[in-house]
């Protein structure tokens, strides 16, 4: 019983990482539309990132870690830029087809000039396990978790009050309306994609520190669809519980059946929302007009 | 919209056929490919014959994933699972039954339209990008059946297959089975679009609720569409197997799925000759890759770690590029060039 | 009225806490012009999204010809005989004119998937002979012969609309339901319209339904009226009856 405890925090912990994750996929959904199946390979390219300015560019991890937040934001709004603006108006299908050509190409940037292998990253977080009373949770998950939550947090706080993300959550409600109230469409999508990108690399860098960085990292991120179709992709609220559902349930899944169904469960949940309830968990049903 | 909007003259011929190049050319420039096709075997060159039947086999699976992407506007990401499937269960159907090729093919095909079922049904019920996860969700849980199902599949080393000999005619007969089936299923697919049925999936792409005012049932059209296209996939999954005669989960991975994907957007989206130029591109790219790259490194050095990436970095470009700047893929290009008036403008944007 | 083909008796419809429509309840007359009119926003579209499977009616009942349609999924109707047009045209504009108004003849056509992939034999006959009626009937009728093989995309808005009206035309309808038919278009082009319908209501044996607020086109083409307002029937009869009808003036002059 203190054994499956003690995986269900390890679980949860790690479930901190999706909700960050979920965060940067939700906004862009949220205010662009778009479904970015490149979430994962921002994730890991902001680890990356880290690791380029921390070690091999000598800057320290302080001076690094804001290096690689700043890098991820500019990557991910010259992205919007370049990659995404040329298609607004375009087919729906045509744009998640791009972001899906987008996570390729980082994929492959990352394999060119990082290699295949594994690297560490600096040891941002304490090794120093946490008791609680006769369980043991690995330090670097537990601050891992402390931290994600309080990235989350400050995020959520800033969606919900500040100037920009109001004008995100009207662009999301109503792109016309929120037009004509005098809201700049073109910087909200920019401001998006940015606010996308330092969460994505939040989470990537967090993720690193705990497991090291490969160009796969982003590949075993989609299980973060998992967490955003559980909670109905648009619901910011949703995404905390859901990441940490999913989080939870990989490593009891991963403890007690083995490591490899880690990639099947999370999937054979997306297929079950979408058959007992598509809208997710905490979704809104959008009406129809025609 | 984007592109150049040409217009032709108004009433001008058919547009789908008016080839600023006469039609008499034109059937003449498709004999000479077919001849060329028919004496492949005799250039004596087993490298030749070898991608021949890899591109044979890559255009069955991208006119599959055309029908459900490009003509219905159905976002598959899972596109090598489906492939697996027909590859596998064609594979155990060899070495288990031991039935000819042909009775394997359906199966493996029949198997791939059954399991693409299984995902389509809950996706396609609801509108919106459920497809491309839920095809998503395919790609890595049949991955994980292909790898962990050992006593079937053979877990990661996969099944071995003995060598086929087609009326004893051996890689030659096995070439002109493939190049019969690639243009059998190739043609099958062209005209389905001549008639109601192509007709509706393009309804159900461009204007889902005019089309079930016209009496298409939309849910049921995009399962026969994304069916279909999972059945191709299952047929040249089927043909993969007996050509490599091997069947492990590495070959159907991910980037299979975005190779594919790569085909459909690079040749043109809806268009026949848009699978065919996407799919014999795509198969030579990656040997041209490795070719210039021997070439720039010579010859002994270590180019394996490269060409992965470069790989992804190019398939993704391509993506990336043709949708943005040639919507209608080679196929749209390659009109141009013979000088083609491109009338239904709009054919390739969906 | 002798008989109704499409009855509509009691239909509400409600959208979150907003009614569109309260106990809406008209009968169309078979071979007869009835024509729908309002405001904007008086639940015209609605009514016919209704009609046509969009939306579910919270209460009522709606019949044609005797046959309960509210029961029946969107795709099934046109089957019944019920076609219709869109206010903001709902064309394919990836395919030409011509592929368009096949289109209309989905429900007619029998070629299934197996047929179609082999092509040669049945699915060719069918495909031969609808294409020549096409060419031979409804082309002419709206004069849309000149732009056969041309992608809709491009054509303008007068003649989308006509392709719309050929769309419906060819699925054989006993109802057309036309909505907003006149909407966007200048006297001369409306004129134009008004002869087309004409024509083809003389010449179809067919019953028309439509939707607009164009009054004078209205008037000159309907034999029955029905005036919504705010979701609800105000008014009904001739056009004559309307035309004077305190309620449907007040209705109007509120509007403007």
């Amino acid at each position: 019983m203190s054994l499956f405890l003690e995986f269900s925090l390890v679980g949860l912990a790690s479930g901190g990482i999706y909700v960050l994750a979920a965060l940067s996929f939700v906004i862009v959904f949220k205010a662009t539309n778009v479904f970015n199946f490149a979430t994962g390979e921002m994730m890991m390219l902001g680890a990356y990132l880290f690791l380029l300015f921390d070690i091999q560019l000598g800057l320290g991890w302080g001076a690094g870690l804001l290096a690689a937040l700043v890098g991820s934001a500019l990557l991910a709004i010259i992205a919007e830029r370049i990659v995404l603006r040329p298609l607004i108006g375009r087919p729906h299908i045509v744009l998640v087809m791009v972001t899906f050509g987008l996570a390729s190409v980082f994929r492959g940037f990352a394999g060119l000039i990082w290699g295949p292998n594994v690297r560490q990253l600096t040891e941002l977080l304490p090794r120093t396990p946490l008791f609680l009373g006769n369980i043991l949770i690995p330090g670097k998950l537990a601050w891992g978790f402390l931290a994600a939550g309080l990235i989350s947090g400050a995020f959520i706080v800033y969606y919900r009050f500040s100037r920009a993300g109001t004008a995100i959550r009207a662009t999301s409600t109503d792109q016309v309306t929120a037009e004509s109230l005098g809201i700049n469409i073109r910087m909200v999508f920019a401001m998006s994609w940015g606010f996308a990108g330092v969460l994505a690399a939040a989470s990537g860098i967090i993720a690193g520190s705990v497991n090291g960085v490969t160009p796969q990292l982003g590949l075993v991120a989609l299980n973060v669809l998992a967490v955003v179709m559980l909670a109905g992709m648009t619901s910011v609220g949703g995404v905390v519980v859901a990441g940490l559902f999913i989080g939870w349930v990989e490593t009891i899944v991963g403890a007690y059946l083995g490591a490899a169904w880690q990639s099947f469960i999370p999937y054979l949940i997306v297929l079950l929302v979408m058959i007992v309830k598509p809208t997710g968990l905490f979704g809104e049903q959008r009406v129809e007009r025609i | 919209m984007s592109g150049p909007v040409t217009t032709a003259g108004a009433g001008s011929g058919r547009p789908a056929k008016a080839f600023a190049v006469s039609p008499r050319l034109e059937t003449v420039s498709w004999v000479l490919l077919g001849l060329g096709l028919l004496a492949v075997p005799f250039l004596g060159s087993v490298y030749a014959l070898y991608m021949a039947c890899l591109i044979a086999i890559n255009v069955i699976a991208t006119v599959g994933l055309n029908i459900t992407v490009g003509y219905t506007g159905l976002l598959s990401i899972g596109h090598s699972a489906f492939l697996g499937v027909g590859a596998y269960v064609s594979a155990l159907m060899w070495l288990h039954l031991g039935t000819p090729l042909a009775l394997n093919m359906v199966g493996g095909a029949v198997a791939a339209f059954l399991v693409g079922l299984v995902f389509g049904i809950p996706a396609l019920r609801i509108k919106g990008v459920y497809l491309a996860i839920a095809t998503l969700a395919a790609q890595y849980m049949l991955y994980f059946v292909f790898q962990q199902w050992t006593p079937v599949t053979g877990g990661d080393r996969g099944l071995s297959l003995p060598k086929i000999d087609v009326f004893g005619f051996g890689d030659v007969g096995f070439y002109y089975v493939v190049m019969a089936v690639a243009l059998l299923t190739t043609l099958a697919a062209r005209n389905l679009f001549r008639t109601r049925v192509g007709r509706s999936f393009i309804a159900v792409r461009e204007r889902d609720y005019a089309a079930e005012v016209l009496g298409i049932n939309v849910v049921y059209t995009k399962l026969v569409a994304f069916g279909l296209g999972a059945a191709y996939a299952g047929a040249a999954g089927a043909l993969l197997a007996a050509f490599l005669r091997i069947v492990n989960p590495d070959q159907f991975t991910l980037m299979v799925s975005v190779f594919f994907l790569a085909a459909v957007v690079v040749g043109g989206r809806a268009s026949t000759l848009g699978s065919i130029l996407g799919a014999l591109f795509m198969t030579m790219m990656p040997e041209l890759l490795r070719f210039l790259l021997e070439a720039a490194a010579g010859p002994g050095a270590d180019m394996a770690g490269l060409l992965s990436p470069l790989r992804e970095i190019i398939f993704g470009a391509l993506i990336i590029g043709f949708l943005i700047f040639e919507p209608r893929g080679l196929a749209g290009l390659l009109r141009r060039a013979l000088g083609h008036v491109e009338e239904v403008e709009a054919k390739a944007e969906h | 009225m002798g008989g109704t083909l499409l009855d509509i008796s009691g239909v509400s419809v409600a959208f979150g806490g907003i009614k569109a429509l309260s106990d809406v309840s008209l009968g169309v007359a078979p071979n007869k012009v009835t024509a729908v009119i309002g405001p904007n926003g008086a639940g015209k579209t609605t009514l016919f999204n209704v009609v046509s499977g969009f939306y579910p009616a919270n209460e009522g009942a709606v019949t044609f010809d005797g046959v309960d349609l509210l029961a029946m999924p969107a795709n099934r109707r046109s089957a019944t005989g019920i076609a219709r047009t869109f206010q903001n045209i709902a064309l394919f504009p990836g395919m030409t004119v011509a592929e368009n108004i096949k289109l209309g003849a989905h429900h007619l056509l029998r070629t299934g998937l197996l047929a179609a992939a082999i092509y040669l034999g049945p699915a060719r006959g069918e495909e031969r002979d609808i294409t020549r009626r096409i060419d031979e009937t409804i082309l002419p009728l709206l004069d849309l012969g000149e732009y056969r093989d041309r992608s809709v995309s491009g054509l303008p808005y007068g003649v989308q609309k006509r392709i719309e009206l050929a769309r419906a035309l060819v699925s054989r309808p006993r109802l057309l339901m036309l909505d907003e038919p006149f909407a966007g278009m200048n006297t001369n082009e409306k004129a134009r319209m008004s002869q087309y319908i004409a024509r083809i209501v003389a010449e179809s044996d067919l019953t028309a339904l439509l939707i607009d607020h164009d009054m004078d086109s209205i008037m000159t083409m309907s034999d029955h009226i029905v005036v919504l307002n705010f979701g609800r029937v105000i008014a009904a009869g001739t056009p004559e009856q309307v035309q004077t009808d305190p309620a449907v003036i007040e209705a109007y002059l509120g509007e403007e």
